[in-house]
């Protein structure tokens, strides 16, 4: 008899992988929308993986910054920039399948590798729990100077894209 | 059996070829930088694994990290697709070939 | 006293240096500064010898210069009876043709640049006569080459003169070119340069040149004949005189020329080895010989003639407005009563006319040569006679034709004795040309050479010592010069042009063309240069242009336009070829 959180794991990553085939490859729609939709819905269900490994904190966050930020920018982007369905052009079907092969085969490798290197044995107990205290607590103490520099990173983004989004951009 | 590390990295990975099989092979330069997320994702919940596992946080606090970099990344990617969609009137790939002699 | 040789050799070079930086526009200063160096090292010269007072004196006079391994070159001086003689005739003969030449050169436009460069001579010439080492020697040997490439050609806008300068030049540095090789020969196998040092150990162990000591007395030899003008570098001898006339005695006389001579001399005892006589024998006859002191004596009294007979006949070209056929004069003897009687004394003395210095000069050549001499030859001994014979002649010739009979031609008529700068030096040298043969020159080089014989006799007693000890010499040197005379009397005493040429049919225009020897080195220059840029432009056209340079431009070509397919533009091909590269380190990796 399985676990219950296994059952979940199982479940969150059957979800995560689907909705990410379909981001990538959708069957019926080009549009980027649906792919946008569909990106929302594998973060929410990888957030759920999070969830599973403790990592509490970072699961609000990844629904947070990603389904909340990242993809509403998406879909301004795409009603801004008014995309038409991309246009079903032929496909070079050898690019394509050389494509294909070679992101199997990395697949393929990884995947190998990862299970030849041992037989499951199960996460340990959990002895720290990633929640927004301790997180914080070493977020300002150990990584103070890495926090600081990407509070920059942030704001020389922030003025570069007020720069590029400038109309008359030279 | 139990859910291990290698269940994860597993998904991790799998994740991983589907975002580069859609920089590979989607046109809409829009939905290659969403398959760049999705590859992102993927790094992110392979740290995640490897943090519980070793039952340390500092793996998740590279997640934090990677959050806030894809972020702002994402906002200056955006920017450049906007800035390029202005100038050629276009998002695809394709008629992108400045780089070409 | 150690700084003499210092001050004698750079002051012509501080004269030199000065007129061309400084009084390049006052050409009267330039000529007094170059003639003041040139006296003020003849005095120091003599300061010199008196405190020396002819001993051999080495030590102490030199500086270390480069070092290349254990080769080391010194930049010194030697000081002996040889290189003190040497400098007299340099700074005195050279002295009198610099107050010639300022007479002489009076109105030419570039009288600063002339003296420039006969000071550059002057020191060049020093630098050989003082030099105690052989790449010393060579260096300084180099740079006469140099001075007299200035000096011949020193009316450059006359394309002949130019020739002239560039045909002296390559001439020469075809002479150098061997005389380096034997540089480096002697280099090689006695491991030194000085001459001291090689004196030394060649004292210690005679055959340490061993079967070398041949090619090297070759070699050197060849320098010497570049510079001295043998056969078959002869050549620019006679296209020299497209210099000014101080210019050609200078080269002829007093210095250049008889740089051959001192060189050889110099480096005699690198020659004075068993088997290399025979072949040298023959080119510089004295020094073949082993009367190395013969052959300087003849050299200074040479010096003095020669250079008197060219500054006369500069005189004579002056008087007529740079008039030089001599068909076109005669009569000269009342208009230029000083240059005739110097010129007489000057073609007697080098016919060898006693008690002129040439007579004593010449007999001590012919006596070594003669049956009874040091080195009996007969062959020699009669080519000499035959050549003392055919300078009698021409010179008579020439002074019967220039000076005597009638004026052939109406510029003779204007014609004026030349003034005072030019006159006087004829005098003196007409004195030394008199009085040098018996003043005891050749017993001090005597000596010098390790000749025992050699002893001081009274002035009286030198008079008549040819006549002592080498009777058969004396007679036929004087029975040759005779001859020369009478023959020249016969043909010339009252001619109007040039009977020879018709009598000699072939020969003369052999000889008026210098026999061919100009158009032989043409030929030879130009079958040799075409065979060797043929061969160059094979090498250019097929293997440097063929295969290297069009080679590796095909093949950078063939490589650019290859990659440049991969060049799509396309970022996608751009992305998978990296994943593609991922997937083959993966697999490389993990396996």
């Amino acid at each position: 008899m399985p676990h219950l959180p296994d059952i979940f794991f199982y479940v969150f990553a059957a979800l995560t992988l689907l909705c990410g085939f379909l981001v990538v490859v959708n069957p019926f729609s080009r549009s980027p929308v649906t792919s946008a939709m569909f990106l929302v819905l594998t973060i929410i269900s990888m957030a759920g993986l999070f969830v599973l490994l403790h990592a509490f904190f970072l699961a609000a966050v990844q629904i947070l910054v990603y389904a909340g930020a990242v993809i509403v920018l998406f879909l301004f982007v795409i009603m801004l920039l008014d995309l038409k369905e991309e246009q079903r052009r032929k496909l070079k079907t050898f690019s394509l399948a050389a494509g294909v092969i070679s992101v199997g085969a990395i697949a393929g490798l990884t995947v190998k590798a990862i299970l030849d290197s041992g037989p499951g044995k199960g996460l340990p107990a959990p002895t720290v729990e990633g929640a927004t205290a301790p997180l914080g607590k070493l977020l300002f103490t150990q990584f103070l100077l890495p926090f600081e520099i990407v509070s920059v990173l942030l704001l020389v983004a922030m003025v570069g894209v007020i720069l590029l989004s400038k109309k008359d951009l030279k | 059996m139990h859910v291990g590390l290698e269940h994860y990295l597993v998904v991790s990975a799998l994740l991983f070829s589907l975002g580069l099989l859609g920089v590979l092979a989607r046109r809409n330069v829009l939905v290659m930088y969403m398959s760049l997320e999705l590859m992102l994702n993927a790094a992110n919940l392979a740290l995640v694994a490897f943090s519980r596992f070793n039952n340390n946080l500092n793996g998740q606090v590279m997640v934090f990290f990677i959050i806030t970099v894809a972020a702002a990344e994402v906002s200056v990617g955006l920017a450049l697709i906007v800035a390029l969609y202005r100038k050629r009137q276009t998002a695809h790939v394709e008629d992108l070939t400045a780089m070409k002699l | 006293m150690s700084l003499l040789p210092w001050l004698i050799l750079f002051l012509p070079l501080a004269g030199a240096v000065g007129i061309t930086l400084f009084t390049q526009r006052d050409r009267d200063l330039s000529a007094k500064i170059s003639i003041a160096a040139v006296w003020l090292s003849f005095f120091f010269s003599g300061l010199l010898c008196l405190f020396t007072s002819g001993t051999f004196k080495d030590a102490g006079l030199s500086a270390e210069w480069l070092t290349v391994g254990d080769l080391v070159v010194d930049f010194g001086f030697i000081i002996d009876p040889l290189s003190s003689l040497m400098l007299f005739i340099v700074t005195g003969v050279g002295g009198l043709i610099h107050i010639y030449s300022y007479g002489y050169m009076h109105e030419d436009r570039a009288v600063s640049r002339f003296f420039a460069s006969l000071s550059l001579f002057t020191f060049a010439m020093l630098g050989v006569v003082l030099a105690n080492n052989l790449l010393m020697m060579f260096i300084f040997w180099e740079l006469v080459g140099v001075s007299s490439y200035l000096l011949i050609g020193f009316w450059y806008e006359k394309e002949s003169a130019a020739d002239a300068a560039k045909k002296a030049f390559i001439t020469n540095r075809l002479g150098d070119f061997g005389f380096i090789l034997g540089i480096i020969l002697v280099w090689a196998t006695l491991g030194g340069l000085n001459f001291s040092v090689l004196k030394e150990t060649l004292a210690k162990n005679p055959g340490a040149m061993g079967g070398l000591a041949t090619a090297a007395g070759l070699l050197l030899f060849c320098g010497a004949m570049g510079k001295s003008a043998q056969f078959p570098l002869h050549v620019w001898l006679p296209d020299a005189m497209e210099g000014p006339t101080p210019v050609s005695a200078l080269i002829h006389a007093a210095t250049m020329v008889a740089a051959g001579v001192y060189m050889l001399c110099r480096v005699f005892f690198l020659l004075d080895v068993p088997g290399s006589h025979a072949q040298l024998g023959y080119m510089v006859m004295a020094v073949g010989l082993a009367a190395p002191g013969a052959a300087m004596f003849h050299l200074a009294t040479h010096a003095f003639f020669k250079a008197l007979l060219f500054l006369g006949a500069g005189s004579v070209i002056h008087a007529l407005h740079h008039e030089q056929d001599i068909w076109k004069m005669g009569g000269l003897k009342s208009k230029l009563p000083t240059t005739y009687r110097t010129f007489l004394i000057g073609t007697l003395a080098l016919c060898g006319v006693p008690p002129l210095s040439g007579f004593y000069s010449k007999d001590g050549i012919l006596a070594a040569a003669s049956p009874s001499g040091s080195h009996p030859n007969p062959f020699l001994f009669i080519l000499v006679v035959g050549v003392a014979a055919l300078t009698a002649f021409y010179m008579a010739r020439l002074f019967l034709v220039a000076f005597l009979g009638k004026a052939k031609d109406h510029c003779v008529d204007h014609a004026h004795e030349s003034p005072g700068v030019m006159i006087w030096p004829l005098r003196i040298l007409g004195t030394l040309s008199v009085i040098a043969g018996f003043m005891g020159l050749e017993q001090m080089l005597g000596r010098f050479f390790g000749d025992e014989h050699a002893h001081s006799l009274g002035y009286i007693a030198q008079l008549f010592a040819p006549f002592g000890h080498a009777p058969l010499a004396a007679f036929f040197g004087l029975f040759a010069t005779v001859l020369g005379f009478s023959v020249a009397y016969a043909l010339y005493a009252n001619a109007s042009t040039d009977p020879l040429p018709a009598k000699l049919g072939f020969l003369a225009r052999a000889m008026r063309d210098r026999f061919y020897f100009d158009e032989i080195y043409t030929g030879l220059i130009r079958l040799t240069h075409e065979a060797i840029s043929y061969v160059a432009s094979w090498i250019d056209r097929w293997l440097v242009a063929g295969l290297v340079v069009r080679g590796t431009h095909g093949t950078t070509e063939l490589f650019g336009r290859a990659l440049r397919l991969v060049q799509t533009g396309n970022l996608q091909t751009y992305a998978f070829l990296l994943v593609l590269g991922v997937a083959l380190l993966l697999f490389i990796i993990l396996k």
